[in-house]
């Protein structure tokens, strides 16, 4: 897609527009949850709620994958770093989130041989210079990523490398949005759905979970324009009481999503129970390498010793991610949780809740406008 | 988490950064020059204002798209001065090498800096060259100092941003940040954007030629024009909005941003300044920005105000508003 054809979601005449057609659409209050971080980032971004009414409230969800991990993945990420002969790769996101001792970050000042990539052939790559050591990819991500890293590990068994694995803690969209149903505090009222995830999944992986529970739900782009247009359309379902699943990305999302990145996420990856962190156990939230790829996973490859893992006391992440709390609600907020110093992973993401709270959020404005 | 060991986020030129420089530096190095926390210190000699900069560079890759570390260190400095309203005359150039670095190399370093030297019209008067044993060094590391001297009817300095001041900004933001990031081992993106590296000297003194209201020039080099603009809107207590449609970012900076999850706002720049002008001479400094080979693209991208004294705000292109706030340590690519 072209930056030109970019700009037209940019546009401040659209935005107007939008804007203008939701403040006579709504009525009642409304609690709408963005699911993914991109799109709380996005919100933050382009101060899309200074142009909505009051009676929108907008939720971020447990969609920054960084966010969602748990601490005992953390820990196991850290261990593998402190193996002997391995050279973990990650994507930036995770260096700073603490785990129960330690963070890469720290890990890395200490020694340890840790290596941002932007890609994780880049990590095949380093396993073919390295031939005397282990590299390992710490996979973290939604159904966005994940074929990616499914793709790598391809081409690592193509390439018949044997040092090269991945540890997966990846987890997928759907069970989240019904773990999600099951939240006392959370009282949503629609969903704006993931883009990206949604590329690779298509609008048809969401049917059964809006046929249970017929909640508003539209996918939407990551445009000021396509999350205004989402907001519209989802405040116009719950207003009529017609809730539909509907598309607000149809440029970019198909109702088949991309099958040709599904078949290679499952020849690769199985479903399985993940633990998300706040959230607890989730049945078949996660994506697990297949004992037919034994060879390239971390997790069987390493006997990891783990201890107990500790959660940081009083951190919100749980009620933050589930949308019952917002950030300043929690007692640590901006007070002992900073990015510089995150107690929790929400803190520390680029695309995490609190980080773009603290960010971009300031209580004054709201008092200003 | 607290950390007793240095993380690279100490050097990102964020909130880390300052926080370093006031807990752990300012209170040894105790005293008002020091205290003012510019680009470099001013003060006098013998009745005339000096102003006095140092800066170590230690890019990886040292080699990049529009330039190498050897010009962005004369740059650099010079710059520094320039933030100062001085004219920058004398340089000096330290270098530390690692074993083994190629002579062909370091011939193209320091021939760069002759050439840099020239430009900015800078003597190189001091110098220093240390080698150490292969692997104590990243290839090579560059320190420069320089002094300058501030003609009587400048005086510019971060803290003197008044409501009412326009902001010019000399052209786009973020190019040598993408640059760099673009050229890092690991990173193997195709991309045409060059490092915007370049002397600002020859502008400020154009600019101070035409406009006795000029109250503050920056340079918003690491942690970009976010980090720069809150630094001022705190040492003046004075609010600053900027439009964020005024902005100029080249589509291909803007792409590279989008996919790894980086904001422009925070990247650095090697040859841009922003400069704080009283309404009345704003447009006339604005010419004289625009009529330099590197300010082209120059814009009054936002203005002072006296509501929300220390607080940036941006009014972003589809009309809403935000805060722009200090970088908190290095951006780190996210994962999607």
């Amino acid at each position: 897609m072209s930056i030109k054809h970019i700009e037209e979601y940019r546009d401040s005449t659209l935005a107007r527009q939008l804007s203008e057609k939701i403040r006579r659409l709504s009525r009642r209050k409304i609690r709408l949850m963005e699911v993914c971080g991109t799109h709380t980032v996005s919100i933050f971004r382009s101060g899309i709620r200074s142009l909505l009414p009051e009676t929108i409230s907008l939720l971020s969800g447990p969609g920054c994958p960084v966010c969602v991990t748990d601490q005992a993945e953390i820990d196991a990420f850290i261990e593998l770093a402190r193996q002997k002969d391995v050279i973990v790769t990650t994507f930036g996101d995770l260096m700073r989130v603490p785990g129960s001792a330690s963070s890469l970050q720290r890990e890395r000042a200490e020694g340890r041989d840790i290596r941002m990539v932007y890609s994780t052939m880049d990590a095949v790559g380093l396993a073919q210079q390295n031939p005397g050591r282990h590299v390992v990819f710490l996979g973290v991500g939604f159904e966005t990523t994940a074929p990616t890293i499914a793709a790598a590990i391809l081409t690592a068994a193509g390439l018949k490398l044997e040092n090269f694995s991945v540890i997966s803690a990846h987890k997928v969209v759907p069970p989240a949005l019904e773990a999600l149903m099951t939240v006392d505090g959370a009282r949503i009222d629609g969903f704006i759905l993931p883009g990206h995830v949604s590329v690779i999944i298509g609008l048809k992986a969401y049917r059964p979970f809006f046929e249970r529970h017929r909640m508003p739900c539209v996918v939407a782009g990551f445009e000021p324009g396509d999350i205004l247009q989402a907001v519209a359309m989802l405040v116009e379902q719950f207003e009529t009481g017609r809730p539909r699943l509907e598309n607000a990305y149809p440029r970019a999302v198909a109702q088949e999503g991309n099958l040709k990145a599904q078949q290679v996420l499952t020849q690769v990856f199985q479903i399985g129970d993940a633990c998300w962190r706040g959230i607890g156990r989730i049945p078949d939230s996660g994506l697990q390498i297949r004992a037919s790829y034994a060879a390239y996973d971390a997790g069987r490859r390493f006997a990891l010793h783990l201890p107990e893992p500790k959660t940081p006391r009083g951190c919100a992440c749980g009620e933050i991610l589930t949308g019952q709390k917002t950030p300043p609600e929690c007692a640590l907020y901006k007070k002992v949780c900073t990015p510089i110093d995150p107690v929790g992973p929400c803190m520390v993401s680029s695309e995490g809740t609190c980080a773009a709270y603290y960010r971009y959020h300031y209580d004054e404005l709201e008092a200003q406008s | 988490m607290k950390t007793d060991k240095i993380l690279l986020d100490h050097g990102s030129g964020g909130k880390i950064s300052h926080r370093m420089t006031r807990d752990m530096l300012l209170p040894v190095f105790n005293n008002p020059i020091l205290a003012q926390l510019n680009d470099g210190a001013i003060f006098e000699l013998n009745g005339q204002r000096v102003a006095f900069s140092t800066d170590s560079y230690t890019v990886d890759p040292i080699f990049f798209p529009g330039g190498n570390i050897g010009e962005l260190a004369v740059y650099g400095t010079v710059n520094d001065l320039a933030m100062c309203g001085a004219t920058p005359m004398f340089l000096s150039v330290a270098l530390i090498i690692e074993e083994g670095f190629p002579i062909e190399q370091l011939e193209a370093i320091i021939a760069a800096m002759g050439q840099a030297a020239e430009h900015a019209g800078v003597s190189v008067v001091t110098g220093d060259t240390k080698v150490v044993p292969k692997g104590m060094a990243d290839k090579i590391f560059i320190n420069t100092s320089g002094i300058g001297v501030i003609p009587d009817h400048v005086d510019v300095a971060s803290h003197k941003a008044l409501p009412g001041d326009a902001v010019i900004l000399s052209g786009s933001i973020a190019d040598h940040g993408v640059s760099i990031l673009a050229r890092r081992a690991g990173l193997s993106f195709e991309t045409s954007v060059q490092s915007d590296t370049a002397p600002l000297n020859h502008m400020v003194a154009a600019m101070c030629a035409v406009g006795r209201g000029i109250h503050v020039l920056r340079d918003p080099t690491r942690g970009g024009l976010g980090t720069a603009l809150n630094e001022i809107a705190e040492k003046s207590a004075a609010g600053i909005r900027i439009r964020e449609d005024r902005i100029p970012v080249k589509p291909e900076v803007a792409g590279l941003c989008e996919l790894l999850g980086f904001d422009p706002l925070y990247l650095a720049n090697e040859g841009k300044l922003i400069a704080f002008v009283a309404a009345d001479d704003a447009a006339a400094v604005l010419e004289a920005v625009r009529a330099d080979r590197c300010g082209r693209d120059a814009a009054i991208v936002g203005e002072v105000v006296a509501d929300h004294p220390g607080k940036v705000f941006m009014q972003t292109r589809i009309g809403g508003t935000r805060i722009v706030d200090m970088l908190a340590g290095e951006q780190l690519p996210r994962i999607c």
